[in-house]
């Protein structure tokens, strides 16, 4: 009886393990950002249709934020535009954008056109902060809280069950509405 | 003059390789300033995930973004900074996965332990069925009859 049932066994176990390996393989919407529970990186950027004007992480510290990670080259932000739109008019979270190798014209083109969902841009024209950011892909969105901390980061178009599951619920009691 | 056709055909596709070759390291025009440089940069390049492609390191690809971290090697390694300590900024920013050799930490000992456990098993499992075979021979004193083996 037992010739059976250690083989069966031994097989039971490695199906188990293997499917366990397939369900939680890091496929790009699930994979979690290495800066999680991570301050965000320091950065100083140049603001979209404002010469001279600078943004940095200090501005933005004391309460949390979103920042959204874009190009007027990325067909998938166009996809969650309008969910960013429906997002902004909330009032609940300022959404910060950032201008990921991109064209200021072409960006502030896509914002006239579009609408404008951000409350502010930062211009990332040659990819530095997005790369201290460990951004891969647009778009993306990370939750920050009041600390400058990543408490969360989306993969790929908004949607407003993702915002609601995973940023309105991070919001802390007081600063919602 | 007439060039014959195998000439002609041989030439074409000498073109056409020397094309392909051409196209292959247009985005890989980054050089250092001293061959050890070099040297450490490619192998660094090489062993970097691009994280956008499938299977690709950063030195392979001609996305924007690998771009992006082959520079920021690049500077790096001018800046007077370590392999370890740019292996370790990377992994700060993207994880684990950025790297093709994963580390060996708590999380991933066992993609390096079971291959290793599955082997000493096998031959665990072997060694005893080869003892057990053996005995069975060396208590078995039965004759094999010449008309055993023909029926």
């Amino acid at each position: 009886m037992t010739r059976f049932l250690i083989p069966a066994a031994i097989f039971l176990a490695l199906a188990g393990v293997l499917y366990v390996a397939v369900v939680h393989s890091p496929n790009k919407s699930t994979m979690q950002s290495a800066l999680l529970g991570k301050p965000v990186p320091e950065f100083s950027l140049p603001v979209l249709a404002n010469p001279g004007v600078t943004l940095t992480r200090a501005q933005l510290q004391g309460r949390p934020w979103v920042l959204n990670v874009w190009g007027t080259w990325c067909a998938a932000c166009r996809d969650e535009h309008q969910t960013l739109l429906d997002i902004a008019r909330q009032n609940v979270l300022p959404l910060v954008g950032l201008n990921w190798k991109d064209e200021d014209d072409a960006a502030i083109d896509w914002l006239k056109q579009l609408g404008n969902p951000y409350s502010v841009v930062a211009v990332d024209r040659d990819g530095r902060t997005a790369i201290e950011f460990g951004v891969y892909g647009a778009p993306e969105t990370f939750f920050i809280d009041a600390d400058s901390r990543v408490q969360y980061r989306h993969v790929g178009p908004m949607t407003p069950e993702v915002w609601e599951r995973e940023f309105l619920s991070r919001v802390p009691r007081g600063v919602l509405p | 003059m007439k060039i014959p056709m195998r000439t002609r055909a041989l030439a074409g596709l000498a073109a056409l390789l020397l094309g392909l070759s051409l196209v292959s390291v247009a985005f890989d025009v980054e050089s250092m300033p001293t061959p050890a440089l070099q040297k450490r940069y490619d192998a660094l390049t090489h062993e970097l995930r691009c994280m956008q492609c499938q299977n690709q390191s950063i030195a392979d690809s001609p996305v924007g973004l690998a771009e992006d971290l082959r520079r920021d090697v690049r500077e790096q390694l001018i800046a007077g900074k370590t392999d370890a300590e740019i292996r370790e900024a990377m992994v700060a920013r993207y994880g684990n996965v950025i790297l093709f050799r994963p580390p060996f930490t708590p999380s991933t000992a066992w993609v390096w332990v079971f291959p290793f456990l599955l082997l000493l098993i096998g031959v665990f499992v072997a060694a005893r069925i080869v003892r057990k075979r053996t005995a069975l021979m060396a208590s078995d004193d039965s004759v094999i009859e010449p008309e055993d083996v023909t029926r």
